[in-house]
């Protein structure tokens, strides 16, 4: 508990401040629906008609006019990319900054075992991304309720289980690639979460690389297709959640053997 | 009963050497010093016994325990003060002191703050405004506090000025009265030699030497000096010769009779030969290859 306690102290800034950003990035986007709601009837054909670049973010399938049409697809994108990003971050720094601002020496010179260091670290990073999203996600009720809109229970919280879970793979993963890094690895981590976003976008674009969904965690977290089936594809998920795992089995195989220099 | 025993403890980086072959045992209750320059092998020795890097081969124990398979048990009863001295960044002091203890899942906050007195160690002061040596404090305290059965101190007095130095031997004396190992590992022979009862000297990875600190000092070289006009161009086994205004001094290792034959024959006006200091046994390790043991 010592180690969790002092990890999510370290981090504390780091977490208030994507939490704030990206909340205040949702909530602003809530509040302004009204105003797009009264813009949509001409707008709407505009965004159905703008080719790849419809189809790469979903608004072929869900209407801006909606609240779920319009969440799904702009908060989408600010929760599943700002998301992303802040559980790469935690992730792919969660072991590797010990070495990288060299206290590992002061850590594992203490009488707390390797797997112990990365239960802790790993669960640390996983609080971070369960109180940022859990933050985001009352944002977003008390947001869409200042608006006077109903509030879609159902599609909303799949939408939010969907990031959650998406963040956790990708923190997972990237815990995983912590292990294997002496001297930080921000840009490999904002790098890998970036690629995995862009994978989703041609994924939608072409039939011919639907196969990057099975690679790409957005692939289940596609806003359109959740509000459209009010479900989450759970085989996608089943798969995101074994790279996960591979990433965690990884990150206690390396760590648990490693030199630390 | 041995604190440390190595037996045959080797650890390759690679192709690179690291430590070759080390045999090497410190009894519980020593203050132990442990010699050697930059690059010899000291903090791979250190790193090896404390479980941050795998031994290539070879074993070690400590307190009985194998290095490897009892880890924890061995850490909860050591305290490590590292070269460098780095902390957290945006921590306090006392939060770093109570992060070691809590790490420990020990209440040491008396011994600590006992500890912080006797070094003018400021608790409220953020480790990133800490100068080197105020670092070393708060390492000394995480390293002390728990009042581990052994102490593993890798140069811990850079940094340190006089006074401090004075004070930390002080309280590691005092473990040491009261029962606990201190390996020392520096390569400043003065406080080896008044500190430690017993030292071991590692050259590019290899033990060369390991004895009492007394008969390390009882080599065969002399040091001596000259006043007088002096060539030595005949004699053999001369190192560390140093031309002074009016005479020489050199560390002499061969046959006595050789060097007062030589010096028999030339105007000297004042001689001494002495013991030489721990500083110019080292030097004889070193330069010149020194004795096996």
């Amino acid at each position: 508990m010592t180690m969790i306690r002092h990890e999510l102290r370290q981090n504390r800034i780091s977490l208030a401040v994507w939490t704030l950003a990206v909340g205040a990035l949702m909530a602003v986007c809530i509040l302004i629906f009204p105003e797009m709601q009264e813009e949509m009837d001409g707008a709407g054909d505009l965004f159905a008609s703008m080719g790849s670049f419809t189809e790469a973010f979903g608004m072929d399938q869900v209407s801006f006019g909606t609240l779920t049409g319009f969440y799904a697809v702009e908060c989408g994108n600010i929760l599943g990319l700002g998301g992303a990003f802040f559980a790469a971050l935690c992730g792919v720094s969660a072991l590797a900054k010990e070495e990288k601002e060299h206290t590992a020496e002061f850590l594992l010179t203490h009488p707390v075992s390797r797997p112990a260091i990365v239960t802790d670290k790993l669960v640390a990073v996983m609080v971070q991304v369960w109180l940022m999203n859990g933050a985001v996600y009352a944002v977003s009720i008390g947001s869409i309720a200042a608006v006077g809109e109903e509030i879609p229970w159902k599609e909303l919280s799949l939408l939010h289980l969907a990031y959650l879970l998406l963040q956790m793979e990708i923190g997972a993963v990237c815990f995983g690639i912590s292990a294997f890094l002496k001297h930080g690895g921000m840009g490999i981590g904002l790098g890998a979460a970036a690629v995995l976003y862009f994978l989703n976008l041609i994924a939608n674009i072409t039939d011919s690389a639907d196969f990057l969904r099975y690679i790409t965690p957005f692939g289940y977290a596609e806003g359109a297709d959740i509000v459209t089936n009010v479900s989450l594809d759970w085989g996608l998920v089943g798969l995101g959640l074994a790279y996960g795992a591979a990433g965690i089995g990884a990150a206690y195989v390396k760590y648990c053997r490693k030199d630390i220099a | 009963m041995n604190a440390i025993e190595m037996k045959g403890l080797t650890k390759f980086y690679g192709k690179a050497r690291g430590i070759v072959g080390l045999d090497l045992a410190v009894s519980e209750g020593e203050f132990f010093g442990f010699i050697g320059p930059n690059g010899a092998g000291k903090s791979t020795t250190i790193r090896t016994l404390l479980g941050l890097i795998k031994g290539s081969g070879g074993s070690a124990r400590i307190f009985g325990k194998d290095i490897a398979a009892e880890k924890n048990g061995i850490l909860m009863e050591t305290g490590y003060m590292p070269s460098e001295a780095l902390f957290y960044p945006g921590m306090r002091v006392g939060e770093v002191i109570r992060l070691s203890a809590g790490l420990r899942r020990k209440d040491c906050a008396v011994e600590a703050d006992l500890l912080c007195r006797r070094l003018g160690l400021d608790t409220s002061k953020k480790v990133d405004q800490l100068s080197f040596g105020n670092r070393k404090k708060v390492s000394i305290v995480c390293a002390l506090q728990h009042q581990p059965r052994l102490c593993i101190l890798d140069e811990p007095t850079s940094g340190l000025d006089p006074l401090m130095q004075r004070e930390f031997f002080e309280i590691l004396k005092e473990r040491n009265a009261r029962g606990a190992t201190i390996f020392l590992s520096s390569h400043v022979l003065s406080e080896i030699q008044r500190n430690c009862t017993r030292a071991a000297i590692i050259r590019e990875g290899r033990l060369i030497a390991c004895g009492s600190v007394e008969s390390l000092s009882k080599t065969s070289a002399k040091r001596v000096h000259v006043q007088g006009e002096l060539t030595v161009s005949t004699l053999t086994e001369v190192r560390d010769l140093q031309q002074t205004g009016s005479g020489a001094s050199f560390l002499y290792g061969g046959d006595i009779q050789a060097l007062l034959r030589v010096l028999s024959e030339q105007k000297i006006t004042d001689l001494t030969i002495s013991e030489p200091d721990l500083e110019e046994i080292f030097l004889h390790y070193y330069l010149d290859g020194g004795e096996e043991t």
